[in-house]
């Protein structure tokens, strides 16, 4: 089952609000809280002649009283579910025929011949102006000429219910292979036919179709597409294994045979990680427990799971991230994105450094990464990161304006103040003097700076 | 061009009351005391047009869902008020033939709406049970949601005509329009563009002329129809004016809002009608959703006023105002706080995605620049696993806008990266996405001549022309940049926009593009036709006209009826658009009337096409 939607970003963002604006005014937002202060002080001042005049009565729900919404709802509450009985398909009559006489069979007989067997159908052999929708029966065609020319006829007034009646038709009355036939060079009715076959869940047939057209890929699509009616693991890894060899385009294939490897993963993973669960020695189990099996996730979800769960293993585990990073050809980016994350939420800064440092011939470190050190600070504080964690890669950042935005923006001072220093701005720095905390180490950095002689201030 | 006075709206009530009418004869045909199961996307609009009461009326007794369960009703007389779907017919009959095989006997009458189709009844027939149940029609077309505003309520309506191809909807198209002729015609004028547009327009002339028009006086003398698939790049873009952003965040469904805890800030949820009998809504609705704050806050600067006032009144002034004024200030009060809550709750999710930043790409992206920048924009939202259906319409815009040439610069992007963040399921919906033109792949351009060359010399010439469009419109280039270019989409970048102050329609995306859709029907109405258009048509491939009718209706342009104009939107429209239009209505002196076959946004269009699931 599909993890849902809100547990998904859950794993990347733990909200947190920055600055936003339309068009640079800050305040707008701030105006907007006024407002709605203003509004709610009136409050009191209206609540206590509120309910006699409400525009409409609504319930607990929120629901108008004596919608028709309201009311289905109230009929289901009071209702409790119950699933089909059997029926015997077998066609006798019921042993008890009391109630089955052969006249109540035909009860409803003058319905059956109001709305009959037949079928508003554009009458032939009449030119196209004198064209009238009659009521016609479709028994009556009987050559296959007359067939097709029924089939043109309706294709030529664009009405999809009688191109459909027709094609039901046609296929009660022609073979198969016929019909394939005829309707290969007919676009319109085969597109109709395919979305009948389609909505009625005729699945063999629309294969046959698709191989009798050569339309393998789609034949391949539509064969994958059932492994979503499947729902035990194993008979649907089996049943991918199966896809694997079908005439998909060589890219969709990759896919397939991806997503085959990915769920026989995901199902040795599962087993060995709920087992570690539930005997309750594996640390990050207890700390940090599941929230939901790992089976049918996405590649970037399972990476990320891996990330987060078997970060230390080895390249031999199939749970081990890098192991993963290189059966299913992962791009470098796409691996740093995905661990990061996952380590940042697990606050392991240690891991987080790891990542980006490199050594070089000489032993000494730098940090590199694929990429910007601007999008990693805002991965890091979206997952809440101290800004000691923060500042050292807000401090790679190269540009020297985004790298002041976002040292600001994340309370990072300390860079603020040393971008501030190597531009020589005097100006700057004594106005972000204003900013930081009284008597903080930050104001006596700066401070410190302002009475520093050496440095030659541009201003 | 200066501004006029526009025309007035005709009343659209009668349209409600037909419909009710039209049911209640229905449930009548079905006497005595009956239960009535109604299909869910059903149960809206029929909250619009009827009440409980109404139902109750005509012996309805217990109201039920289709939820596709077992009933549990024990009436034994059970009508079902559904869609013409094979799905739910099929539920009907299994319905039907449990209470056989328990060998209850009761009456059922299924009443399809807005119309039944040929292979619902086979499915009777094939179910053994045609003719144990019997079938009427609601003709239920035009539902108005508000005074300029009518809803078809078919979101189906799109992806069974431009997916998959399939034109029962086509009759639908022309019955909803014949029945709007009916009532607020004659039409003296109809314009038109896209295929299914000309069909509809040729299924509506068939029912008028089956039918007899009496004489009257025009209402509404001017017809536009246009196909979603002229424009996809405008219901793909983020909708910033206030009514479309409540759409995107909230969804409005069928004039209706929910606003939850967090909008009303109690524990409960609220739904809320929107529409012009709002009347802070009704000033906030087309505008631009930074200007959305001034004004609210200056409408609670007023209130307060207002209240104020009753300070140093003595008794008989405070009676004039309890009995006067005071109704009216609470009615305002609700509505300011909550659509005060409403504007701080979007604000905070739009905050919470970065909607600055995605803005700016939609804006390069429209612009065709800095497209190396959208793409590493689009491809980290997908790395980092950010909403799907957001990746998605990044990546329909994308390739919408370049043509399916970014293909140059990541060939991961269509399909491998998405697929690793998604799940490889999606590759049933990329092929969706595909097959609609919505993502081009880049392909060898003469595959496709070859293909038709060599179809065409199996089949006759008849059937050779029908083939070119299949083809056609199976890898249907957007044209976007050209057609951006010769209509003038985008404003220079350079310039100013004064959002407060909206020069041209381009204002509802913050002055950053002028919806095509719009600008196309701006165009035609101003010449006319399509006359100095042909490079346009022809970009969009072609399908367009004009035709004038002949019935003795009143053609002066200058008559009310002509500056009334309903455009048909067959597919769908956004909020975004309806501003658009009301905008160039109120610039040129005309009212447009909106009839579409559902209300859409990106999100709706792009789920659309999901296919990953059963």
């Amino acid at each position: 089952m599909m993890k849902s939607k809100a547990d998904e970003e859950d794993y990347w963002n733990s909200s947190k609000f920055k600055a936003f604006t339309f068009d640079d005014e800050d305040d707008e937002f701030t105006k907007l809280k006024e407002s709605r202060q203003a509004v709610n002080s009136i409050c009191g001042l209206v609540e206590e002649e509120e309910d006699e005049d409400e525009v409409e009565k609504v319930s607990w729900s929120g629901e108008p009283v004596g919608s028709i919404s309201w009311s289905v709802r109230e009929t289901a509450s009071s209702l409790r579910e119950q699933s089909f009985p059997k029926i015997d398909t077998t066609p006798s009559l019921p042993k008890n025929s009391s109630g089955y006489s052969l006249s109540s069979l035909f009860k409803g007989k003058e319905v059956l011949s109001d709305s009959s067997v037949r079928l508003y159908a554009p009458e032939l052999r009449k030119p196209k102006s004198e064209y009238k929708v009659t009521a016609v029966s479709l028994e009556k065609f009987r050559s296959l000429q007359e067939k097709l020319l029924l089939l043109d006829e309706a294709v030529g007034v664009h009405d999809g219910n009688v191109i459909t009646a027709v094609l039901i038709y046609l296929k009660k009355s022609l073979s198969k292979e016929v019909l394939f036939r005829e309707l290969e060079s007919r676009q319109t009715a085969l597109r109709h036919f395919i979305h009948y076959l389609t909505e009625s869940k005729e699945q063999r047939l629309l294969l046959e179709l698709y191989r009798a057209l050569g339309r393998t890929e789609d034949e391949a699509l539509l064969q994958y597409k059932e492994h979503l009616r499947i729902t035990d693991e194993n008979k649907r890894r089996d049943f991918l294994k199966s896809c694997v060899s079908l005439p998909f385009s060589p890219e969709d294939a990759g896919h397939v045979q991806d997503h085959y490897t990915l769920l026989e993963r995901q199902i040795i993973i599962e087993a060995t990680d709920r087992q570690a669960e539930t005997g309750g020695k594996v640390e990050i189990f207890q700390k940090f427990p599941r929230r939901a099996s790992i089976l049918n996730m996405p590649l970037i979800t399972t990476l990320y799971y891996c990330c987060f769960y078997h970060y230390a293993e080895t390249e031999g585990t199939y749970s081990s991230p890098a192991n993963i990073r290189q059966t299913f050809r992962i791009a470098e980016k796409q691996y740093f994105v995905t661990a990061l994350a996952a380590r940042a939420k697990l606050k392991a800064w240690h891991d987080v450094d790891a990542l980006f440092t490199s050594r070089n011939w000489l032993g000494f470190t730098r940090k590199k990464s694929p990429l910007s050190f601007s999008r990693v600070a805002d991965i890091l504080s979206k997952n809440n990161a101290p800004v000691q964690v923060l500042q050292e890669y807000v401090g790679l950042v190269d540009d020297v304006e985004l790298r002041v935005a976002l040292a600001q923006k994340y309370k990072c001072h300390f860079i603020v103040i040393s971008t501030y220093r190597d531009l020589k701005d005097r100006q700057l720095l004594l106005g972000y003097r204003g900013k930081v905390e009284r008597g903080s180490e930050e104001e006596r950095k700066i401070d410190e700076l302002l009475s520093n002689p050496q440095i030659r201030w541009k201003n | 061009m200066s501004e006029r006075d526009s025309p007035e709206l005709p009343d659209f009530s009668v349209l409600k009351r037909l419909a009710r009418d039209q049911l209640i004869y229905l449930l009548e045909q079905l006497p005595g005391k009956k239960d009535l199961f109604i299909e869910a996307d059903l149960m809206s609009p029929l909250d619009r047009i009827a009440n409980v009461s109404t139902l109750k009326q005509h012996e309805v007794d217990k109201l039920y869902k289709v939820e596709y369960k077992p009933v549990v009703s024990t009436s034994d007389q059970l009508c079902f008020l559904i869609r013409p779907r094979i799905q739910t017919v099929k539920w009907v009959c299994d319905v039907v033939n449990a209470d056989k095989a328990a060998g209850k006997f009761k009456r059922y009458k299924i009443i399809f709406t807005p119309q039944k189709f040929y292979a619902c009844e086979t499915v009777l027939e094939e179910q053994g049970i045609f003719g144990d149940v019997s079938t009427d029609e609601w003709a239920f077309y035009l539902l108005p949601l508000d005074e300029d505003i009518i809803n078809l309520e078919l979101p189906e309506f799109f992806r069974d005509n431009f997916l998959e191809g399939d034109q029962r909807w086509v009759r639908t198209g022309g019955s909803a329009l014949h029945l709007f002729h009916s009532i607020y015609g004659p039409f003296s004028k109809v314009y038109g563009i896209g295929r299914c547009s000309k069909m509809v327009y040729e299924s509506w002339r068939e029912q008028v002329k089956e039918g007899e028009q009496k004489a009257r006086q025009a209402e509404v003398g001017t017809v536009f129809l246009i196909d979603r698939d002229v424009d996809f790049v405008t219901p793909l873009c983020s909708q910033v004016v206030y009514e479309g952003l409540v759409d995107d965040i909230f969804r409005i469904k069928c004039g209706c809002v929910e606003f939850g805890p967090d909008v009303t800030s109690s524990d409960k949820s609220i739904k809320v009608m929107l529409n012009s009998q709002d009347k802070v809504f009704n000033e906030i609705r087309n505008e631009h959703f930074s200007n959305v704050f001034g004004f609210l806050s200056q409408k609670a600067r007023n209130l307060q006023t207002a209240y104020d006032k009753r300070r140093g009144m003595d008794i008989k002034q405070m009676k004039t105002f309890v009995s006067e004024e005071l109704k009216g200030l609470k009615q305002e009060h609700r509505l300011l706080s909550l659509h005060i809550g409403a504007s701080e709750s979007m604000m905070k999710k739009k905050t919470k995605q970065d909607f600055q930043e995605l803005l700016k790409t939609e804006h390069s992206l429209l612009e065709g620049f800095e497209i190396r920048e959208c793409i590493s924009f689009i491809e980290e939202h997908i790395n980092r696993q950010v909403s799907m259906i957001e990746s998605l319409r990044l990546l329909c815009l994308l390739s919408l806008t370049e043509n399916g040439e970014s293909n140059q610069f990541s060939n991961n992007l269509n399909s491998a990266w998405p697929c690793q963040s998604y799940g490889v399921d999606h590759l049933l919906t990329f092929a969706n996405l595909k097959q609609l033109g919505l993502l081009v792949e880049q392909q060898p351009g003469e595959t496709l001549t070859v293909m038709e060359s060599k179809m065409g010399k199996l089949v006759n010439d008849k059937t050779a022309g029908k083939l070119t469009d299949a083809f056609s419109s199976l890898a249907k280039k957007s044209n976007f940049r050209a057609l951006s270019r010769r209509l003038s989409l985008v404003p220079k970048s350079d310039e100013e926009y004064d959002l407060r102050v909206p020069r041209d329609m381009a204002y509802i995306f913050s002055g950053a593009y002028i919806p095509l859709s719009c600008k196309l029907i701006e165009q035609v109405l101003e010449r006319d036709g399509w006359t100095g258009l042909e490079e346009v048509t022809r970009l969009l491939n072609g399908h367009e006209f004009a035709v004038t009718g002949s019935n003795g209706a009143d053609l002066r342009p200058q008559s009310d009826a002509q500056r009334i104009i309903l455009v048909m939107f067959l597919g769908g429209c956004t909020f975004s658009e309806i501003s658009a239009l009301r905008f160039l209505g109120r610039e040129r002196g005309y009212k447009f009337i909106v009839l579409t076959t559902a209300i859409t946004n990106s999100a709706r269009l792009i789920e659309a096409m999901l296919d990953n699931h059963v």
